[in-house]
């Protein structure tokens, strides 16, 4: 089973149809009270800030907490990977979830006066051996739209890095039965299908 | 490396994609939907869909398709036709496109923009531009003039100018479209392409005129666009998105 978790970061019509394609028909959920067990997928678009208090408004932050320390996989993806980290320089500095040690930064466009903010369209990714890239090659493409960037405290939380703006950047963060993805794999054509399959069938 | 796009776009009308035809006027082509998956399985990295006769006929843009579309396709899709205003792009939005384009109203309505990017973010927000070779003028310093309904109505506006100020209001993207090349097939307009692609820090995608892989090989690279789009091409000339993606590869291009 799959729950989703609905916080009002953008809408989840994308993520839920590409569970659909896999056969799981997920759970949408817009409170904690509601779930009823399953692996958790913590999507989510926009500002952290708002982001964070749609999170703390449903009970998300205690419900992720209690999961991941039962072992429990959850998916992050996008603001749901930036929001598990202890703090975001979005928004003023927003509080995170501090699931994973560490910060999420923006781009500094002087790094690149080439490069185009945000972040938008196919890039690369070079994982480490995991169980989510199984069958997914190395520097396999996948899709991106974001302006801000995780930076784990510890370098065993990397599991996939990719360059942009002149930064070598974790686009894959995880840590136990927690993992989460910068791009959006549910518009990552088959790489991103292959990555959620994988997601479903990891004994974590 | 963050890769350059090739983008399929499908011109619906009624509910179907259609082709002109010298004296004959539109011949069935397929169902959008359906050529889309095949499009999106042969390597297409994104689809644009534009519900021709919803814009013509002041309707709300086919909301059955792209709910359809949202189902069927696992890459990023753009709808554009039919929206006039704020509640359509949510609709839209919701039905499961990934980004709305307007072109037309965020001319006369350029609050759109602004009002697009707060609700839902700049990177839904795509700005569809038509520019039309004029020549250079004080009005007119890039030398092309935006136009809208599909080409037939002037502006006054400059092509940079406008692209400018788009992206400040919130437009997270621009797909611009020659008018003058349009069709025609025998290469893309550089010109214009680079020029807005170096006044603008959204990505830029080159529109009209594609009739061969070297036409994109030069729009990505001369045009420095960040991804062009293909209509004819891969429809009706007999190329598939595999064998422009090998051409583009073959010339250095970083392609998926």
């Amino acid at each position: 089973m799959v729950t989703i978790l609905d916080y009002g970061a953008g809408n989840l019509t994308s993520v839920c149809l590409a569970f659909e394609r896999l056969g799981v028909q997920p759970r949408v959920i817009t409170e904690a009270a509601q779930f009823g067990g399953g692996r958790l997928v913590f999507p989510g678009v926009g500002s952290a800030g708002s982001g964070m208090a749609g999170v703390r408004a449903r009970g998300f932050d205690a419900l992720l907490a209690q999961q991941v320390a039962r072992g429990v996989p959850v998916l992050g993806i996008c603001l749901g990977m930036q929001l598990l980290l202890d703090t975001s320089a979005e928004d003023g500095g927003t509080a995170g979830l501090g699931l994973i040690p560490g910060t999420c930064v923006g781009f500094e466009p002087a790094k690149d006066p080439e490069a185009k903010i945000p972040h938008m369209g196919w890039n690369t990714l070079d994982h480490m051996a995991h169980p989510l890239f199984a069958n997914i090659a190395q520097g396999e493409a996948f899709y991106f739209v974001h302006s801000y960037f995780a930076k784990p405290a510890r370098e065993a939380d990397i599991l996939g890095r990719t360059d942009y703006c002149g930064e070598r950047f974790a686009a894959v963060i995880g840590h136990g039965s927690l993992v989460a993805t910068q791009f959006h794999p549910e518009r990552s054509g088959r790489a991103g299908e292959q990555l959620l399959r994988n997601f479903l069938a990891w004994e974590a | 490396m963050l890769l350059k796009r090739l983008i399929v776009c499908l011109d619906v009308r009624n509910g179907r994609v259609t082709k002109g035809v010298k004296f004959k006027g539109n011949i069935d082509v397929g169902d959008p939907v359906e050529m889309a998956a095949r499009y999106c399985e042969e390597g297409a990295d994104e689809m644009v869909f534009y519900d021709i006769t919803a814009s013509a006929e002041h309707r709300r843009c086919d909301l059955e398709m792209v709910a359809r579309a949202a189902r069927a396709l696992t890459i990023p899709f753009t709808v554009g036709g039919g929206i006039r205003g704020v509640e359509d792009m949510r609709a839209a939005l919701l039905a499961g496109a990934d980004k709305v384009s307007l072109n037309s109203l965020a001319v006369e309505k350029p609050e759109i923009l602004a009002d697009g990017a707060r609700a839902f973010g700049r990177q839904c927000v795509v700005l569809g531009m038509d520019a039309k070779r004029v020549g250079v003028s004080a009005a007119i310093p890039s030398g092309y003039e935006v136009v809208i309904r599909g080409g037939r109505e002037p502006t006054g506006r400059d092509a940079v100018a406008w692209a400018k100020e788009a992206v400040a209001l919130g437009a997270g993207e621009i797909c611009l479209n020659a008018i003058d090349t349009d069709g025609v097939r025998e290469g893309y307009e550089l010109e214009i392409t680079r020029q807005v692609s170096e006044a603008v820090k959204v990505p830029v995608i080159a529109s009209g005129g594609a009739g061969a892989p070297q036409h994109l090989v030069e729009v990505l690279t001369a045009g420095k666009a960040d991804a062009a789009l293909v209509a004819s091409m891969v429809h009706t000339m007999g190329y598939t998105c595999q064998g422009i993606k090998q051409a583009l590869r073959a010339a250095a291009i970083p392609v998926r």
